[in-house]
This record gives structure tokens, C-alpha cells and sequence, in this order.
């Protein structure tokens, strides 16, 4: 049986990679992910596991590193955030076209400048084209347990692709929240054992690995990523039942909450959720029927399920915590008005940003973007497509 | 090249290949705008331009000898040249225009005289 314990999120992630046991860690700290590394730093000089830590110079060393590591055959994990995901950029995509399933936690940080350490999604968005599986948790117990569950994800073979864990920097990182940890055994025994495909290292069986491909063979090897990449929908949902017969906490590709019959729906990642689902209760409370569509999965994008759950709906509003930066909107935004342009009937779908480094997002906040929909409702009329939550003076 | 090249779905994944060493079969001779030219009467063997070469396109008989160069692969670099410690140099480039259509002794005798 799994234990209650009261730990932060960095915390909750620094444990499932002691209970994964990976062969590598190679990890730089930067806030506010540090706690992670520092985390598995002293559960290995404390004998609590025999993983491989890298000590590196740079982010982009750090994944580097794992790259080497994942390519010579062991299973290989990561933590960083903000400007240090930002230095990793190259590798990253070195990681994904090389298809080595290394695992990340990304604590969710504002890039800068200005210069801010504080939560928000700027890293996670920016490489969302990167190749890599995103997973986004909105508390410490699903950071725990996206990270586990992404271990199976990234390595299944169908797949074969990195994937990020990600959460929010100090509303989650930093926060001590009660969560649910599993015995080490159980743990183990859901990620099994690592085989990789062409290990370097398995010297009777020569391999290359980051050979060049000129124009006749770059494009194939391009769709051939993006196919595991794709596969990886179906096994996010495989796995995340299979989680659920394990340890009881059963995960879909999003998290529909209250929306069988929402009229008024937020489409959100990451610990905004939380607060929103206290909203939506208040307003059921008093007959709105108010509703959450979570994004769980944003890589790949499961555009055709979203779709469905939000077809039903009235009117919605999606919440990005990242500048749209000449976009038509934030690329939550984009990505769900997109895939409701083929739906019957479609909505109206508007665009808020919120919660910019570290910018408290209150129920006070949520409630406004619900009597904005029901407006829109009533009146037939969306007046602002775009719009700042808590923001000083008036945008547009 | 005539052989058939592979679809997306029936690659290797991540760029993978099983065959090692078949970048031999990947001729780069073509990028070439100068060639070294080999003089083995002044060449005192002591592989400097092996050592140095990038492309490992010095050839190497059974004696472990410099033996000339691999025209098919040496991209023209010059860093054989650049290295090669005798006086007269034994390696000196020539230009492709002007080795074109002569005879190696004619090639030899265009790049030694400059």
C-alpha cells in the first residue's frame, strides 16, 4: 500500500525518480526545479538508489548528456526549467529525432526578460514543437504520477520518444501538499525493466546513432518521428488505465470535470484547474452549469477528443498562462479553436492569459471569465477575443 | 546510385544505421575544387597527412605504408599539405581544372613545378 505524505511537488518528482531508479541523471539546477537533481543528489549518497548522476556545466550539457547516456542503452532522466529547458533547445530536438525515450520534469517558469524565477508555462510552449511528449499535472500528485506513467509512455516501443512531466513552478514546485506515494516495489514493478532498441553499447551489434541525412533521407526520418510521436496518444491512454488497475488513480489523454452538460466551459493546464474546479462548484451550486475541460496530454494534441467533450458546450473560454507573442492567441487558443472549426454548431471560443510570471490567478478571476461566457450567451456577442486576467489597465 | 531508397515507414527510427562503415559507400570526391598531389620520391613516410587527414582519405598498403590518396573521398581539404614536414613539400593541391583529362604523371609534374 502506498503511504499519505505532505511533500512539495519538486519533492514528489525527485521521488518517483528514486523509486524509477534510472541508470543516468544528468541535471544543472536552476530555480525552481533545483530541489529535483539536489533531491536524487542525496537520495543516491544516501544509498537509496545506484543511479549514474551527471554533474554537467549547462542545460545544455545536462541533456547532452542524457543523450549520450540514452544512446548508449540506459534509461535517463532529467529535471530542469525556464531559461535552462530555453538552453537545451538544440538537444532537445537531437533527443526526439534520435528517439530516445529520456524522461524530464519541467517545473513551468517564466522566461526572461525581465528577470523572473516564478511560475508560469513560457518554457513548456515555446518547445512544444520540439518532438518531446508533454504531460502537464495540475498538483503534486499527478506530477508524481506523470512522471511514472511517462516513463512507460516514452519507452514504449511504438513510441520511442522523450516526454516531459511538467507542473507549475512554486504553485506546485514549491507547495506542500498532501499526496499519495506508492510502495518502491509496486513502482518498480509498473516501469519494469529498460530494453532498449539499439543500445551503443551492445558491441556485437554495430549501431550509429546521429549520422547525417542529406535532403534523400532527412524527410522520411522526419515522418517516421512524427509517427511515434502520434502512436504516443493511444499509449498515454493505455497506460494511464493500466496506472489506474495498479494504484487506483486511473489517467485519460485530458480531464473533463463537470461537463456532461456544461454550458460555460475553461479550457485550462496546469494548478489553475484546481482553482477553477473550486469555481465551477460554487456556480453549480447555484444552478451554473459551469465546466472544466483539463488538458492532461498537449503533445500530441488529441484535437478530435477535445473536440468531442467540447461540441456539447455554449461557449468557452481558454486560458493560456503564456503571451500569445503575435499569435492570434495563446497556442492553447489556437490549438482548441482549430479543432472545433469542424465540429457542427461550433462555439464561440475566446482567449484569456493569465498568471504571467507568478501572477496569482484567484477564484475571484475564474468567476469574472464565467460571467464573460454567459454574456456571450446571452447576448450572442463575443466583444473581446482576446483579454489579461488580473492585469493592471485595460488590454484592447 | 540506382539502388532503391527506403519509405518513411520501412527506416530504421531515429536515423539509425545497422551496416557499419557504409559512408564508404557515400562518395565525397565531388566537393572537391583542389586535390593533393602525392610526390612518393621526396615522402619520408611518416604519416603525418594520415594522422592529420579528416577524411581518412589516405591510402595505406599492407606495409602500413602512405600508398596515395583516395580520390573518392578526399574533399580537398589541404591539411595533408599544411602538414607534410619534408622540404620540398611531398603533397602539394593542384587545381581540379587543371588536373582534368591528364595523365597522373602530367598531374604530378603541373603540381610540383609551382
Amino acid at each position: 500500500m502506498g503511504k499519505k505524505v505532505a511533500l512539495t511537488g519538486n519533492e514528489a518528482a525527485a521521488h518517483a525518480i528514486r523509486q524509477i531508479n534510472p541508470d543516468v541523471v544528468a541535471a544543472f539546477p536552476i530555480t525552481p526545479s533545483t530541489p529535483i537533481p539536489q533531491g536524487v543528489a542525496q537520495f543516491i549518497a544516501d544509498g537509496q538508489m545506484d543511479t549514474e548522476f551527471v554533474t554537467v556545466e549547462s542545460e545544455h550539457s545536462a541533456m547532452s548528456a542524457c543523450v549520450g547516456a540514452s544512446a548508449a542503452g540506459g534509461r535517463v532522466m532529467t529535471a530542469t526549467s525556464a531559461n535552462g529547458y530555453a538552453l537545451m533547445w538544440e538537444i532537445l530536438y537531437i533527443a526526439s529525432g534520435t528517439r530516445l525515450p529520456i524522461v524530464m520534469a519541467v517545473a513551468a517558469r517564466a522566461l526572461s526578460a525581465p528577470l523572473n524565477i516564478h511560475g508560469d508555462h513560457s518554457d513548456i510552449m515555446g518547445g512544444r514543437d520540439t518532438g518531446w511528449i508533454q504531460l502537464i499535472a495540475e498538483n503534486s500528485q499527478e506530477t508524481y504520477d506523470n512522471l511514472i506513467q511517462a516513463v512507460k509512455i516514452a519507452e514504449n516501443k511504438k513510441v520511442m520518444t522523450p516526454a516531459l512531466g511538467a507542473f507549475d513552478g512554486f504553485n506546485i514546485s514549491h507547495a506542500i501538499e498532501i499526496w499519495e506515494m506508492e510502495d518502491d516495489a509496486k513502482v518498480k514493478e509498473f516501469v519494469g525493466e529498460y530494453e532498449p532498441l539499439y543500445p551503443l553499447l551492445k558491441t556485437d551489434e554495430p549501431i550509429t546513432h546521429g549520422a547525417w541525412a542529406p535532403p534523400n533521407w532527412y524527410f522520411e526520418n522526419r515522418m517516421n518521428q512524427l509517427e511515434g510521436l502520434l502512436n504516443a496518444k493511444d499509449v498515454v491512454a493505455d497506460v494511464g488505465k493500466e496506472f489506474g488497475k495498479a494504484f487506483g488513480r486511473e489517467y485519460g489523454l485530458y480531464e473533463a470535470y463537470k461537463m456532461d452538460d456544461a454550458e460555460f466551459t475553461i479550457v485550462a493546464a496546469g494548478s489553475v484547474c484546481g482553482t477553477t474546479k473550486d469555481v465551477v462548484d460554487k456556480l453549480r451550486e447555484n444552478g451554473v452549469k459551469a465546466g472544466l475541460l483539463k488538458i492532461r496530454l498537449f503533445r500530441p494534441f488529441p484535437y478530435k477528443e477535445l473536440a468531442d467533450v467540447l461540441s456539447g458546450t455554449k461557449a468557452i473560454a481558454v486560458l493560456d498562462r503564456v503571451s500569445p507573442a503575435g499569435a492570434q492567441g495563446g497556442p492553447l487558443f489556437t490549438e482548441i479553436r482549430s479543432a472545433l472549426y469542424d465540429v457542427n454548431n461550433r462555439p464561440p471560443v475566446i482567449n484569456y492569459t493569465y498568471g504571467l510570471g507568478g501572477r496569482d490567478t484567484q477564484p475571484v478571476h475564474i468567476n469574472s471569465v464565467y460571467d464573460t461566457l454567459k454574456k456571450i450567451v446571452d447576448t450572442g456577442r463575443v466583444e473581446k477575443q482576446f483579454d489579461c486576467l488580473n492585469l493592471r489597465g485595460t488590454w484592447g | 546510385m540506382s539502388e532503391k531508397l527506403l519509405n518513411w515507414d520501412e527506416i530504421l527510427i531515429g536515423g539509425a544505421i545497422k551496416d557499419p562503415g557504409n559512408s564508404k559507400s557515400y562518395e565525397t570526391g565531388s566537393w572537391r575544387v583542389e586535390r593533393p598531389v602525392w610526390n612518393p620520391e621526396s615522402c619520408i613516410q611518416c604519416m603525418f597527412c594520415w594522422v592529420y587527414c579528416p577524411d581518412s582519405s589516405i591510402l595505406v598498403d599492407e606495409n602500413g605504408k602512405m600508398a596515395g590518396i583516395d580520390y573518392d573521398h578526399c574533399k580537398g581539404c589541404g591539411i595533408c599539405v599544411e602538414q607534410c614536414p619534408t622540404k620540398p613539400k611531398s603533397l602539394a593541391m593542384l587545381l581540379e581544372a587543371e588536373a582534368k583529362g591528364k595523365s597522373e604523371e602530367e598531374i604530378r609534374k603541373e603540381a610540383f613545378s609551382k
